[in-house]
């Protein structure tokens, strides 16, 4: 018997680990503000602003301001950490974060909330799935995609010690821990979940633990599956991919975003230039019909079944 | 910089300062010599370089050599220091004017001029602040500055110090929505070291901006929006020196309507739409230079 599947973990909101985390970042450090866009109550920073009701600035709807106002602050020495919908802060401003934030190096750290298919019923508009696609192609921006809370507590602590642009996709959609409780965020490293020949998964965020279970399964039928999480979109982790795609006979990339240019676009950009493998990629190829983030998920062939599905088609047609 | 051709256009003096004890009448006169030669060597800047913004640059050089030259709270060593005041250029595309004022007082060496737009070089046809000594933003983009300019008062008001805001902006460039998103937060937080300057020259790109999409009332919207409202003649060295060093009004952003010409004072470029970023060819070149030598 293997010990108790990642789906049978307990769940979280990683929204709870950003608000305590800032929260103790800001009580270490004065430099650390937060910016919002009337968004105190679904990035759940309520507690933030009890803290330090002068250290949380909500420029009203107004997410051009929004990121431009966090860049005159960093000017200004302040460490700003940008926390608004995802779906906003990366469409409504992305001439800001290009400008303003990244080609202007201001040291802004941008938190995109319930990203990807958060919203679920509330639709397309309001699905961030373009977010990673988007800020993936601007220079001088970290972006990271964290798949639990300690990732991205990590990922935020780490944020607020780097001087320079960041973004960091911060969850709504509860997921169980996979990382272990003393994680130590690398940027731009892999890391190996679970060790493999036959077969690689790479995901990140909300659906890296669905890739966890697929692998369980694939187990269970004798099939060796790698698992890399690869919280760090930009930069890539090359030589984890290379060596992904060198070492076992394909790869199946996971995750919450457009299948246009997001993770699986860098891991196939990655593997076509240094060594040609096959990749699927999964994720989301279409505005999405109505339905909760996990229906959608799984419709789009992101359950564990279908995640392994894909592995052994992989396998079958490598 | 090797090529003589080019070291031969750039003949720029470092203007200092005037001390404390300079009269008014002193420092205007000042003021309108730095103005005259940053407009000589700009001239020559885009001339050379066959590109730039010469209509905008000349719209805006008075308010720039009266900033620099004696408003702003900063110099060369001290581009760094955390209490500086801070400038901030909206309208990027005047990048001329402003890497050619930076160099007459001293923040930027002339010869760098020399390689402006050239392959490489710093000095691109809008300014990098990663690249630029005294730059505080990247601009190019229109509507930017103000929303990153109420970002630093902010930062000062939460430092609780006194150094002050300054940020440019076109005219037309308000047709941008992040500007009146920026003026209403600046009201909101009362931020009355900030002063939002307008180059009031009544020209887009393609045409007037009554044309194109009014501002007008452009003082009544401002104070309806919460700002300070002034205006002044933006060519007027004293008006602006006085205007732009004045207190702020206590709880309220300035917010300052220069009016301006595109292409003062050249006779044939001023308030001409065409000069936006027309070159001048050697005829109309050396008129220019003739005309501001006269001057």
């Amino acid at each position: 018997m293997t010990p108790t599947s990642v789906a049978d973990r307990p769940r979280y909101d990683c929204r709870d680990a950003y608000v305590a985390t800032l929260s103790e970042l800001a009580h270490d450090d004065h430099r650390i503000v937060g910016v919002v866009n009337d968004s105190v109550g679904s990035s759940k920073l309520a507690a933030f602003r009890a803290s330090f009701p002068d250290r949380l600035i909500n420029v009203g709807i107004a997410e051009q301001n929004m990121v431009g106002v966090a860049a005159g602050l960093a000017n200004g020495g302040r460490i700003p950490f940008v926390s608004a919908a995802s779906c906003f802060l990366t469409a409504r401003a992305l001439e800001q974060i290009k400008a303003d934030v990244a080609y202007s190096n201001h040291n802004v750290k941008l938190c995109g909330m319930s990203p990807g298919l958060a919203y679920g019923e509330l639709g397309p508009t309001h699905h961030s799935i373009e977010d990673i696609a988007w800020l993936r192609a601007i220079d001088n921006l970290t972006v990271i995609v964290p798949a639990d809370p300690v990732e991205t507590s990590a990922a935020l602590r780490w944020a607020a010690a780097v001087e320079g642009p960041v973004f960091v996709r911060v969850s709504r959609m509860s997921v169980p821990q996979v990382n272990a409780d003393d994680y130590a965020f690398v940027p731009g490293k892999a890391v190996t979940l679970r060790d493999g020949g036959d077969v690689t998964l790479i995901a990140n965020g909300t659906v890296l633990w669905r890739a966890l279970v697929a692998a369980e399964q694939l187990a269970a039928d004798g099939v060796a599956a790698r698992v890399l999480s690869m919280p760090t979109v930009k930069p890539l982790d090359v030589d984890a991919v290379v060596a992904a795609a060198r070492e076992t006979a394909g790869i199946v990339t996971v995750e919450e975003s457009t299948i246009a240019g997001g993770l699986g676009g860098a891991v196939a950009e990655t593997v076509v230039q240094h060594h040609p493998a096959r990749v699927a990629i999964l994720g989301v190829p279409e505005f999405a019909p109505t339905g909760s983030a996990a229906f959608l998920l799984d419709r789009y062939g992101m359950s564990p079944e279908a995640i392994a599905a894909s592995a052994r088609d992989l396998l079958r047609h490598g | 910089m090797t090529d003589l051709a080019v070291h031969e256009h750039i003949g720029l003096p470092v203007f200092e300062r005037l001390g404390p004890h300079a009269s008014r009448a002193e420092q205007v006169a000042h003021l309108a010599e730095a103005a005259r030669q940053i407009r000589v060597q700009d001239l020559k800047l885009v001339h050379h370089a066959g590109a730039g913004h010469i209509g905008g640059d000349f719209s805006a050089i008075d308010i720039l050599a009266t900033l620099y030259g004696a408003v702003l709270d900063i110099s060369p060593d001290r581009v760094g220091d955390p209490e500086r005041d801070r400038f901030i250029l909206s309208k990027g595309h005047v990048a001329g004017a402003l890497y050619t004022t930076l160099a007459a007082f001293g923040f930027l060496p002339a010869a760098e001029l020399a390689t402006f737009l050239r392959p490489l070089s710093a000095l691109n046809g809008h300014p990098n602040r990663t690249k630029v000594a005294g730059v505080e933003a990247s601009t190019g983009p229109l509507g930017h500055g103000l929303p990153v300019a109420v970002g630093h008062a902010l930062s000062a008001k939460l430092d609780g110090s006194p150094r002050r805001t300054y940020v440019l902006t076109g005219d037309g460039e308000l047709q941008e929505g992040s500007n009146w998103e920026a003026m209403m937060a600046a009201a909101q937080h009362r931020l009355d070291r900030l002063t939002v300057i307008v180059d009031r020259n009544r020209l887009q790109q393609g045409a007037t901006v009554k044309e194109t999409n009014d501002l007008d009332p452009l003082r009544d919207k401002a104070a309806a929006f919460g700002l300070a409202v002034t205006e002044v003649d933006g060519h007027d060295h004293g008006e602006l020196l006085d205007v732009l060093s004045a207190a702020p009004s206590p709880g309220k952003p300035s917010f300052v309507i220069a009016h301006t010409h595109k292409g003062h004072p050249i006779s044939f470029m001023s308030d001409d739409v065409a000069w936006h970023h027309k070159v001048p060819d050697e005829a109309e070149y050396h008129q220019a230079l003739t005309e501001l030598e006269k001057r």
